[in-house]
């Protein structure tokens, strides 16, 4: 082995934040329905501790021995509302709180899967757990939560996009921060290990590993190395790396299925910022060319960048699932607050942007008193991008009582702190409260 | 077989060698490929090394190499061979 290989690799973990950002442990609770809901959160929370006894433990180990972080371990589980049907929103916090006890006993940093499937219409249970998600995310502490409100096999539930939009507000009423623990998606990936938006779908094995890994850092460093060059030569380079990173991946998922005697899901290839300089996606777009994210030739910086993430990472690993590509959540990436505070990156912006790139309006700030039905429409836009692309996009918008445009709201940790923008003062009312179902474009219908 | 690479990155002074190929002797291990460089004052070591005898003291042998990293003022890595055949390697 050449030395300039074991130099690269350990610089890209030093100096370049390269890192497994999750290993997901995803746990079927299809066989933990009971005749209770007192009688199910209990089976849920032995299921939860049984299986993920060691997954910490476990993630610990392999860090240690390879010299590559996992910076969170975590567990998905099959959509709650599935296993409530019958619930009430009070019994729902049953389940909330043995998903946060589960989670706390096994040392995980979160726990996803507080969710619903709504695209195209809603069951007792959906509704029980959205009703529940005010006291549910405010009383728990590492509880995520999703709602599916569109595909573009179903079109888009635009009652459940107007019930979104009021639950986001009922939950900015008691919490400033709560919001940064629900995502509302349209297309949502079934194996997803990246939060809020990880559940583990019913066509899942039983218990499975999915691992994130990550690496913005990695990626503006050997974009570094080819400046000037043509744009093909920045794509074929973003391959190559991606596929450097995905391969670390794929060893780590492997290794840590076989040590936990479990299922290795998939590998989600996504460029995930964290609040560390130099661990930002704006920055690679800038060393792209482009002085500062939010100006012209982002979104096609950005298309290059999510394409070649993905190409690079497919040959990769055995098996590529979730979102893959690159997130662009504005509080967790330093760029991004730098170009929001500096009035170059908008909302309308950022908008564009989602349309080629794997997630959605991720983590972005608004003012508390924002309403609801603005929320809303932001969701449906967001919605109406992912439903008619065949693509994933996810929404997390945070309205924060008592701010105004310009100041900051800092949510902790990974999570970072995003300045509050500014939304467009018409409203949407009349278009939101018109309820029902945006009809599937007519590309769905390949039968 | 299993196997590790050891990274030393430091100031050079003597004993660095020393003091890493005894603490890996302790522990009963057989160094199999050393590539060693002094660049502008800076040393830089890779040593490849065999951890068959080993597997049960890993986290052991990367403390006392760690302590030992400390003790000289250079940094010591202690990594599985598989990370960088995964990275380098189709």
């Amino acid at each position: 082995m050449e030395t300039s290989q074991i130099t690269e690799t350990i610089n890209m973990v030093s100096e370049e934040h390269l890192d497994i950002r999750t290993v997901t442990m995803g746990i079927s609770l299809l066989d933990t329905v009971a005749g209770t809901p007192q009688e199910t959160a209990k089976n849920i929370y032995h299921k939860i501790t049984t299986y993920a006894k060691n997954l910490v433990a476990v993630a610990q180990q392999i860090e240690r021995e390879f010299g590559i972080p996992i910076t969170n371990k975590r567990i998905s589980v099959t959509p709650i509302a599935l296993i409530a049907g019958k619930a009430t929103p009070d019994d729902m916090l049953y389940y909330a709180h043995a998903l946060d006890d589960a989670a706390k006993a096994v040392g995980v940093d979160f726990i996803g899967g507080y969710s619903a499937l709504v695209q195209k219409g809603f069951a007792n249970g959906d509704l029980a757990l959205i009703k529940s998600m005010p006291r549910a995310l405010t009383e728990t502490d590492l509880v995520m939560s999703s709602v599916n409100i569109g595909s573009s096999k179903a079109g888009i539930n635009l009652d459940a996009v107007k019930l979104m939009g009021e639950t986001i507000k009922a939950i900015t009423d008691k919490s400033d921060t709560a919001n940064a623990k629900l995502v509302v998606f349209a297309n949502a990936v079934e194996d997803n290990p990246f939060m809020a938006g990880a559940f583990h779908g019913v066509t899942e094995a039983d218990v499975v590993i999915n691992v994130g890994v990550s690496g913005p850092g990695v990626v503006k460093r050997a974009l570094e190395k080819v400046k000037g060059e043509p744009i093909q030569i920045v794509a074929e380079t973003v391959k190559k790396t991606a596929f450097k990173i995905t391969r670390v991946g794929q060893m780590v998922g492997a290794l840590a299925a076989e040590r936990l005697g479990v299922e290795f899901g998939i590998v989600d290839l996504s460029l995930a910022p964290t609040p560390a300089r130099g661990d930002s996606v704006a920055e690679v777009l800038e060393e792209i060319g482009l002085e500062m994210v939010g100006t012209h030739g982002t979104t096609a910086a950005l298309m290059l960048l999510n394409d070649a993430v993905k190409k690079g990472g497919v040959m990769a690993s055995q098996r590529v699932g979730g979102l893959s590509g690159a997130f662009i959540p504005v509080s967790e990436d330093a760029g991004m607050i730098d170009a929001v505070e500096a009035g170059i990156l908008s909302l309308a912006k950022l908008e564009a942007m989602t349309s080629v790139c794997s997630v959605g309006l991720d983590m972005i700030a608004v003012p508390g008193d924002t309403e609801a039905t603005t929320i809303s429409a932001m969701i449906a836009d967001e919605a109406a991008i992912g439903v008619q692309n065949n693509k994933t996009t996810a929404v997390r918008i945070l309205p924060t009582n008592g701010t105004k445009v310009g100041d900051m709201v800092d949510y902790g940790g990974l999570l970072g702190t995003a300045p509050v923008m500014p939304v467009v003062p018409k409203s949407s009312a009349d278009f939101i409260n018109r309820g029902g179902h945006i009809p599937a474009p007519i590309h769905s219908f390949k039968n | 077989m299993a196997k590790a690479v050891v990274t030393v990155i430091g100031k050079d002074k003597p004993g660095i060698i020393a003091g890493v190929s005894n603490t890996l002797a302790e522990h009963h291990i057989n160094i199999l490929d050393v590539s060693q460089t002094i660049m502008s004052d800076i040393f830089t070591m890779s040593m490849l090394i065999n951890l068959e005898k080993l597997d049960e003291e890993y986290n052991k042998l990367q403390d006392d190499l760690n302590g030992l990293g400390k003790q000289l003022n250079v940094e010591i890595h202690m990594q599985r061979e598989e990370i960088f055949n995964a990275m380098s390697r189709v």
